[in-house]
């Protein structure tokens, strides 16, 4: 039988489908791996890069951090976190919120400094307090670039799950990782072809929620073009 | 068991000097892999991003189609995209290379197209009026304005090219990861961190160094911020 075959067998076999190795679990357990770790990272990036953007200084900790952010391989990342916190689930966490971070912090911090300092002016000059400018003039046109580098960790942070695997988690790298260590090229295809769907799943939809939280008035190709461009310059 | 690998772990120490000095050999083959590899996969990568970095920012049809193509790429993970390539073409360099050089094109492409765009209009109808054709007016005009941009793109694609080149070591193809892989099959951390620290110094070193061509390559653009 062609591989191609081969690996539409594998699919197409209900025992790959169900229990705790099964694809079902496996996806649940990436993206819930992925989630958490998002979730918690953003509640640490995001404040910081917003508050630093929003008084304007320490502007060099912003890019530094995200200097240094890539620089570090992911994959040294997660090894260091199972010498900490031992394997499993932890580490795996651990390494997740580092490495998703450093984009956020960027972004956020570019988003805000970007804001034209006409229209703040213009805000104050209408009357408008300190918290007022920021929530409604500030935050809404730093909400692209903001949410830019919301979409750049979560798809490091997906991708870096995917080696997990190696320290004991689950997830689809299992399929990999495992596939690799017994040369089943199969398995090991099937589970790289699920990765990179959940991947661009998740780069696709968050584009896609980046263009809804572009407030109506700044809403263009260009600008869309020049978001994705700044945020993989500044990732 | 369980009292033997506590004592274990309290005993093994973040870096032990005797290893290192007695791996001496182990340690600069892992760090020339890791170069070999980064330069190849840089090296190709603008190779290809060129032509079709100027391909894109010329048709504007041409640049949807271009920049979706490598941002998919771009999104796959590297593992299951060397993972993907392995029916293909095996647990080889060419595989390593493959899916590194995809991962360099669409910072490339992107920084190309960005720095092509910046050129002011008036600076290209003043060379279009000093009478240089189209071609020299690329490159004797277009090109080293958007140098800049260009370089920029060429030091985040090195900088992240040497973070992936770890994970090739899954794939058997060396560099440091190899280091790294030892030390997380054997839980001994003294090739974890040597594994680590030469990549990132490997790429610092990079950056400032690309920073320091960019500077001699663009003298007049000297004294305004780095892009």
């Amino acid at each position: 039988m062609s591989f191609i075959g081969q690996v539409l067998q594998w699919f197409l076999d209900g025992s790959h489908w169900q229990g705790d190795f099964g694809i079902p679990n496996r996806l649940f357990e990436h993206v819930y791996m992925s989630a958490a770790s998002l979730a918690v990272a953003a509640l640490i990036a995001l404040p910081i890069g917003i508050t630093i953007g929003h008084i304007g200084r320490w502007g060099n900790l912003a890019i530094n951090v995200s200097n240094v952010g890539r620089a570090v391989p992911s994959f040294a990342l997660l090894v260091f976190a199972v010498q900490l916190v031992g394997i499993g689930f932890w580490p795996a966490f651990v390494a997740l919120v580092a490495l998703g971070i450093p984009p956020m912090v960027t972004n956020s911090y570019i988003g805000m400094r970007e804001v034209d300092a006409d229209v703040r002016e213009a805000a104050k000059g209408m009357g408008m307090r300190d918290r007022a400018v920021l929530w409604q003039v500030e935050l809404p046109i730093a909400a692209p670039l903001i949410m830019a580098g919301v979409r750049t960790s979560a798809v490091n942070i997906v991708a870096t799950a995917t080696l997990a695997a190696l320290v004991a988690w689950g997830g689809l790298g299992r399929f990999i990782v495992d596939g690799l260590a017994q040369r089943d090229t199969v398995q090991l295809f099937a589970g790289a072809l699920l990765v990179a769907l959940l991947s661009i799943a998740v780069e696709v939809s968050l584009t896609g929620l980046q263009r809804i939280t572009t407030p109506i008035g700044l809403r263009s190709e260009t600008t869309t073009q020049e978001v994705r461009s700044t945020s993989l310059s500044a990732a | 068991m369980l009292a033997t690998g506590v004592v274990g772990a309290v005993e093994d120490p973040w870096i032990r000097w005797s290893w290192v000095s007695g791996h001496v050999p182990v340690i600069r083959e892992a760090l020339t892999q890791h170069i070999e590899l980064t330069v190849i996969a840089v090296g190709v990568g603008l190779l290809i991003a060129i032509p079709l970095g100027l391909l894109a920012w010329r048709q504007r049809l041409l640049r949807g189609p271009i920049f979706s193509l490598t941002g998919i790429l771009y999104t796959i993970p590297s593992l299951a995209l060397f993972a993907i390539l392995i029916p293909f073409t095996g647990l080889t360099f060419l595989t390593a290379e493959i899916g590194l050089v995809s991962y360099t094109l669409l910072i490339l492409i992107r920084n190309i197209v960005v720095g092509m765009d910046a050129v002011p209009l008036e600076v290209r109808e003043a060379a279009r009026g000093m009478g240089y054709r189209p071609f020299a007016e690329l490159l004797r005009v277009d090109l080293p304005l958007a140098l800049p941009a260009i370089m920029a793109g060429i030091r985040i694609a090195t900088v992240t090219t040497i973070g992936l080149v770890t994970v090739t070591a899954l794939i058997g193809e060396g560099g440091l990861g190899s280091l790294i892989l030892d030390g997380l099959i054997r839980d001994f951390k003294t090739p974890l961190v040597v594994g680590t620290l030469l990549s990132v110094v490997l790429a610092i070193v990079a950056d400032v160094s690309l920073s320091g061509l960019q500077r001699l390559v663009t003298p007049w653009s000297r004294g305004r911020s780095a892009a």
